[in-house]
């Protein structure tokens, strides 16, 4: 029976994080009320004209440098001529024959290890706006605020071997997006969104099977399931001796399928060509370079710096580096905590986002400082508090009790370390338990727990455990061994 | 006083001599009288006319009055224009409430000016006679059987027959110089990017450029002044230094090398056409100027070039006419394709429709290189005989026309012999020069003859001054047609 290889490709279709439109001064914010925030410009009224937006090139730019693709010095945007209502121009503002970026690669992590996938290019482009169906009966709306929200279109090489790897390449693309401070992220709002193609062929096979576009996959659950199921349709249809048709396809989240959208016959031609209306972009070079001044240290490079001048492991290293705002906030924690990096790793891949987690908050709603969290370590590495008390301070500054030195001293949580208190605890517990000491002393060494247990408690928590170890243990004596 | 000059009437208006409300009035009411048998204005408003002249009246007494503050001026019904209605000659508009004004109507405003109506004009600026208005052809002045031209056609009808003092125009492949050459009176094309296309209904994208249309070369200066002047808001206006249009006008032509294209003076221009044009050269060799012929070898590609262009952006520029947002809509319609193609059917004239699939065609998928890319290719060729031939004269001088104005319908029938029209002026476009026209004589029937000029990019003000020196040597511009003396 005929092994078969999925080959997928993808094309993400990234919102970017300008506060006005690709080519008009309306607003890009999400959620007004339909066609508040569409002006002449994204009406397409008779007469109006675009200008470019150059905040989106230089986001363009920004994700190029990132992927170590060439920029284009020049590059043309052309109109995609189409009909349809939520289009109020008839055309779409994109590029076609000289993008802004052209090539690059993501380098991903798969079952079996890391992968290079090449990316063909990434163009700016216009949004459309948004048909509203079912509001009156009979009638369609239109909403145009988003139309005109810029886009940048981001297509891989057919490198993707299977769901999983599609599924690897998205969340890369996503996290480093979102990294480079480009694009929001926000999936449910659309701000990302990916479109598959997708083909299968037998194993060894080195031509491309026909494919299918699998259009609009809003989240990262239906990329895969989408893929999964697509390919489990084309091999089946193979194996049974059929073709596939091109065509493209939507998936239906409800059925967990995907059915046909239109096929390659009816498939439009758009009649590019230059935008009059718009001058070819030129970007200099010392607009490259000062954009290449103003990146952020790439994830990937300041995961390998984390392990090598922190000396965490690779995974933690992974975990701070998959949003900005983390891994911002680890260096700056450890540089509060005097260097304690491991231990504010495990503070914040433990404690930190656990609690995030909790409570249902992104990292950038955290509550808690970089610099409180880092002189909480730093009050615990220098014995001020016990680890234990730790993660009460911790529970308290979460809750907005104040500083960290506030509420060890509001609430008297100061690690005891006075020998002489201590040593009166230790009396006072092992005459208290005479029975429990004997049992100690007559070889059942389990017994030395629970007596530090009550001289903790007795502490309420404040001894300074080594301490209180070491000093039971010298006043118990060593127990005798039954012979 | 209908004769006056813009500069006349400024220091009429300046001294208290008249009022703006008054010189409005005047206006106006030659618009009531023979609005009717030229079809010049499409609409009017006289309240609106009224209230800003009352406005200027005030301007003009507070002392803070601009250079042409509470002068009338008729506009070209392609300029979006808030609260006026704003057609472009299409049904498609008929009841388009522009909800903003273009660029050069603010200007106009800014400068105090008065807003005398919308003028006629060929649908969305696609013809040259003005028949292809869907609010009905427009009369040339000097013989009501003939057509101004076009696309400008009302607005050069307008200021022939003086019902306004001055007008703007727009020019794709001739329209402000073809009908003011039909006409008997002075327009200017300016160089691409110097005014900017914000809020003008666009016709084809990278040839269309508005411009003064005018008694004089002086007066076109005057408005040139107000109109031009970079906008943010078109990416293709240009950043420049502010000039005044005026500065040259009364520069001496000694000296001057004015250059004839041999491709000018051939087979199709009409002998009193050449006639006159050789009568006018004569009168700038006695200023002084000596002529040299030069040659624009391409100039002949001009028409099919434009032909491929232009439609191809005007199709994608008209998709926005769709139905669902404003303007014209079919009131029956079985779904979204046939409201569309309802829509656009029943709303657009034969011409429009004529140059849309024309578009669609060479931007068809199997069609595209060997139109649109090989006609942008020979578009370039056109630009470079222009850069050769400023080597060799400072302006270049033919006729603006082949042949006078032609009777209505004469060519309505024949799109091919109405495209030839503009043979002389569509070069200049596809190079994006500035380029006039100006009175130069008239016909047997006495009909009007243009001269053209070229110029360099840029080179407005030179080009006003070589037309305002032959006015002033010359009284062609001052005819005007007996009919509109009253």
């Amino acid at each position: 029976m005929t092994q078969w290889e999925i080959v997928v490709g993808l094309e993400v279709h990234a919102q970017l994080s300008t506060q006005t439109k690709i080519f008009s001064g309306a607003s890009t914010a999400f959620g007004a009320d339909p066609n508040t925030q569409a002006c002449a410009v994204d009406l397409a009224l008779p007469g109006v004209l675009p200008v470019l937006n150059r905040g989106a090139v230089e986001r363009a730019i920004r994700l190029g440098l990132a992927i170590g693709a060439p920029i284009n010095r020049r590059s043309v945007f052309a109109r995609k001529n189409y009909f349809y209502p939520d289009l109020p121009k008839g055309y779409q503002i994109s590029q076609m024959d000289e993008p802004i970026v052209q090539g690059g690669s993501l380098l991903i992590s798969t079952a079996s290890g890391e992968k290079l996938i090449r990316i063909t290019r990434a163009h700016l482009e216009e949004d459309a706006g948004k048909s509203l169906h079912g509001e009156a009966p009979g009638l369609t709306g239109i909403d145009l605020n988003r139309a005109g929200v810029p886009l940048l279109e981001i297509v891989s090489e057919p490198d993707l071997r299977s769901a999983a790897e599609a599924v690897a390449y998205a969340r890369t693309l996503h996290n480093l997006v979102m990294w480079l401070d480009i694009c929001d992220g926000n999936m449910q709002e659309g701000s990302f969104r990916c479109d598959a193609n997708v083909s299968v062929r037998p194993v060894g096979s080195t031509t491309l099977g026909t494919r299918c576009e699998i259009k609009n996959l809003n989240s990262f659950r239906f990329l895969e399931r989408a893929i999964d199921y697509e390919a489990r349709r084309q091999i089946e249809l193979l194996e049974e001796g059929n073709r596939i048709r091109q065509e493209t396809r939507l998936y239906d989240a409800d059925k967990d399928e995907t059915r046909t959208m239109r096929s390659k016959e009816d498939a439009f031609d758009y009649r590019y060509f230059p935008d009059p209306d718009l001058l070819p972009v030129v970007i200099s070079d010392a607009w490259i370079a000062r954009t290449e001044a103003d990146m952020p240290e790439l994830p990937w490079r300041l995961r390998a710096r984390l392990v090598a001048q922190y000396g965490l492991s690779d995974y933690d290293a992974g975990i701070l580096t998959s949003v900005r705002v983390m891994a911002e906030y680890f260096e700056q924690m450890v540089l509060a905590s005097g260097g304690a990096a491991k231990q504010c790793a495990n503070w914040m891949t433990g404690e930190l986002l656990a609690a995030l987690n909790r409570n249902e908050l992104a990292f950038s709603a955290n509550p808690i400082s970089a610099g409180q969290l880092g002189l909480l370590i730093l009050r615990v590495q220098d014995g001020t508090v016990s680890g234990k008390l730790g993660k009460t301070v911790f529970e308290a500054l979460w809750q907005g009790e104040g500083s960290v030195d506030e509420i060890i001293a509001a609430r008297g949580l100061r690690q005891v370390s006075d020998s002489g208190a201590i040593s009166a605890m230790i009396a006072e517990v092992l005459a208290k338990f005479p029975a429990q000491v004997a049992e100690y002393r007559a070889g059942k060494e389990k017994m030395l727990g629970f007596l530090v247990g009550q001289v903790m408690k007795a502490s309420q928590g404040k001894a300074n455990p080594q301490q209180l170890n070491e000093m039971l243990i010298e006043q118990l004596g060593r127990p005798s061994h039954p012979d | 006083m209908i004769n006056y000059g813009l500069s006349r009437l400024s220091s009429m208006l300046a001294s208290r001599q008249i009022s703006s409300v008054e010189l409005t009035q005047l206006f106006l009411e030659r618009i009531q009288r023979y609005n009717p048998s030229t079809n010049a204005f499409i609409t009017l408003n006289e309240a609106a006319s009224l209230e800003a002249a009352a406005q200027a009246d005030m301007r003009l007494a507070d002392g803070n009055a601009a250079p042409l503050t509470g002068i009338p001026i008729a506009h070209k019904d392609i300029f979006c224009t808030e609260g006026w209605r704003t057609t472009c000659g299409s049904k498609m508009l008929e009841n388009f409430i522009a909800p903003y004004d273009a660029h050069i109507i603010t200007q106009c405003k800014q400068a105090g000016m008065v807003n005398l109506g919308k003028t006629n004009m060929d649908e969305f600026a696609m013809g040259s006679s003005n028949e292809t208005s869907y609010f009905g052809a427009v009369s040339n002045p000097w013989d009501l059987a003939a057509v101004p031209g076009g696309s400008s056609g009302g607005s050069a009808a307008a200021v022939a027959a003086r019902l306004a003092p001055v007008a703007t125009g727009s020019d794709t492949g001739g329209s402000i110089r073809q009908p003011a050459a039909l006409t008997g009176i002075t327009g200017l094309k300016p160089t691409y990017g110097v005014v900017s296309r914000y809020g003008m209904i666009a016709f084809a994208s990278s040839l269309d450029q508005a411009g003064p249309m005018a008694k004089s070369a002086e007066d076109c200066a005057l408005l040139m002044n107000v109109l031009a002047g970079f906008d943010a808001r078109d990416s293709t206006s240009l950043e420049r230094q502010t000039e005044d249009y005026t500065r040259l006008l009364d520069q001496p032509l000694a000296g001057l090398k004015i250059g004839l294209p041999r491709e000018f003076f051939a087979a199709g221009l009409s002998d009193e056409v050449a006639r006159s044009v050789e009568a006018a050269l004569d009168e700038y060799r006695k200023l002084g100027a000596q002529t040299v012929e030069i040659s624009l070898p391409n100039s002949s590609l001009s028409i099919p070039v434009y032909y491929v262009l232009a439609p191809a952006e005007a199709s994608t520029n008209l998709s926005r006419f769709d139905g669902v947002r404003y303007g014209y809509r079919a009131p029956n319609y079985d779904d979204l394709d046939d409201m569309y193609e309802k829509t656009r059917a029943q709303g657009f004239g034969a011409e429009v429709k004529r140059r849309i699939m024309i578009g669609t065609y060479v931007l068809s998928h199997g069609y595209y290189d060997a139109y649109y890319l090989q006609a942008q290719k020979i578009r370039r060729l056109i630009a470079q005989d222009f850069t050769q031939a400023f080597t060799q004269c400072d302006v270049i001088m033919g006729p603006t026309t082949p042949d006078t104005a032609f009777n209505r319908g004469e060519k309505t029938d024949d799109p091919v012999a109405m495209y030839l029209s503009d043979i002389y002026t569509i070069a200049v476009n596809l190079a994006g020069l500035p380029g006039m026209s100006i009175p130069c004589g008239l016909d047997h029937r006495n009909r009007p003859t243009g001269l053209q000029l070229i110029g360099n990019y840029f080179s407005e003000a030179h080009l006003l001054g070589i037309a305002h020196q032959f006015q002033q040597a010359t009284d062609w511009h001052e005819r005007m047609p007996d009919a509109f003396r009253g």
